[in-house]
């Protein structure tokens, strides 16, 4: 029988704690175990980039980080983005600007963009593009992706003036 | 298969638990774990070491020590380490490059390990558990290497004289269809005095271009002037075929790209 080994994560601003298979990765545990299914099992290689989540403020890759190795840090997924029932800048900016088609990249992408604008509120093209880098879509093409965390930052920055 | 990890404060300590057969080093992941997701079966356990040095760059005395766990986020970060920083930007995207460790990037086998093009062309020592050594010497052996790497060192080049270049067919990132890095000294005439140049792609490892260095002394970098290195860069090279490229296709484009590098 696989050994259990507990685990106590801040995810999305919440305290959480569960027993997971010794060895499992942090995707397996946030989907199987703490029920966040919004990082995505795409490659399992560290190239897809759809199950990117953020750990401490700064973008992982779930699928490549054991579960154990996030024990007592702040995991935030594209799930604990929305606040009482309002988008966040970017999920908006992707609904508006039809930057999702088969949505399966989409939280990978919009955790990747967080992280860009976390650091870089007005970025150029080319940083999105670069901040985007490790996500693959097959679905839209990256244009409305682009346009889309573009969008959010105009937005961020007009809500700051 | 069940895995676990052993977490230890030391690498003495993490050397005895590879010692058992069954465990492999874990360092940020891009390796060991991606090669757990595919069923590797060679190991069941992974540890790693939590002493933070390990995770230290220090630079003094023209000289950058690199600890095994520094990442390449780290090197883009470090006000000093500015001249390599392309290298550095140049593996996986910003989720890859926030845990890929350079310890990590000196046994990523072929098309990866750009970075590691770099290290030689600085001409990097490698500090292991078992003693220091010379990068090229290091990737010689590194396929039956049992010890743990602890650093790099290198002398840091003098500004300007870095040159890297990574060829990929997906922009802005994708694997390697080749990679060069170059540390090109000139005298005030732009006469060549020192020539280092590195390949990935180009081997099983990381390969000096040997007669192009010795073709490029005394040469200016004009044209005319590094014709005869474009033509010796593909001396002894032994290209490997993958879903990136053929090693047709790698050996015609290498001295195209190699001529941009030394004209840019």
């Amino acid at each position: 029988m696989t050994k259990k080994v507990p685990i106590q994560i801040t995810l999305n601003g919440e305290e959480r704690a569960e027993f997971v298979d010794s060895g499992a990765t942090l995707l397996r545990a946030l989907r199987d175990k703490f029920g966040d299914t919004s990082p995505k099992g795409g490659c399992h290689q560290g190239t897809c980039g759809a199950c990117s989540v953020m750990i401490d403020g700064e973008l992982h890759l779930s699928c490549l980080t054991l579960a154990e190795v996030c024990e007592g840090r702040a995991i935030e997924t594209t799930a604990g983005l929305a606040k009482d029932g309002v988008l966040h800048p970017l999920q908006q900016a992707f609904l508006e600007g039809f930057a999702a088609q088969c949505g399966f990249c989409t939280p990978g992408m919009i955790m990747a963009a967080k992280a860009l604008l976390d650091h870089t509120p007005s970025p150029t093209r080319d940083e999105v593009v670069e901040a985007l880098s490790g996500n693959i879509c097959r679905c839209t093409g990256y244009e409305p992706v682009i346009k889309a965390v573009l969008s959010a930052a105009r937005a961020n920055s007009q809500k700051v003036a | 298969m069940p895995l676990s990890l052993r977490t230890v404060d030391t690498i003495p300590e993490a050397r005895a638990v590879l010692a058992t057969g069954q465990a492999r080093y874990l360092g940020g992941g891009t390796l060991a774990v991606r090669a757990a997701n595919e069923g590797d079966l060679s190991f069941d356990t992974l540890v790693r070491v939590a002493d933070p040095s390990l995770g230290t760059v220090n630079v003094t005395g023209g000289r950058a020590r690199l600890g095994a766990s520094v990442t390449m986020s780290a090197i883009l970060r470090h006000p000093e380490l500015g001249d390599i920083a392309p290298a550095a930007r140049a593996i996986g995207g910003p989720a890859v490059r926030t845990v890929a460790t350079v310890g990590g990037n000196l046994f990523a086998p072929t098309p990866y390990g750009d970075f590691v093009v770099a290290l030689l062309a600085l001409g990097a020592v490698v500090e292991t558990d078992g003693g220091t050594m010379a990068l090229d010497e290091f990737l010689l052996l590194r396929g039956r290497f049992d010890g743990i790497v602890a650093a790099v060192e290198f002398a840091l080049p003098a500004t300007g004289t870095f040159r890297f270049a990574k060829v990929s067919r997906v922009k802005p990132k994708g694997l390697s269809v080749l990679s060069i890095a170059a540390v090109i000294e000139t005298d005030a005439d732009g006469t060549v005095t020192a020539a280092r140049i590195a390949l990935g792609c180009m081997a099983d490892r990381p390969v000096r271009a040997e007669k192009a260095e010795a073709a490029l002394m005394g040469a200016k970098l004009t044209p005319d002037g590094v014709a005869a290195a474009v033509v010796a860069v593909s001396h002894g090279i032994r290209p490997a075929t993958d879903p990136i490229a053929s090693k047709w296709y790698r050996r015609e484009v290498l001295p195209v790209h190699f001529r941009r590098l030394l004209l840019g």
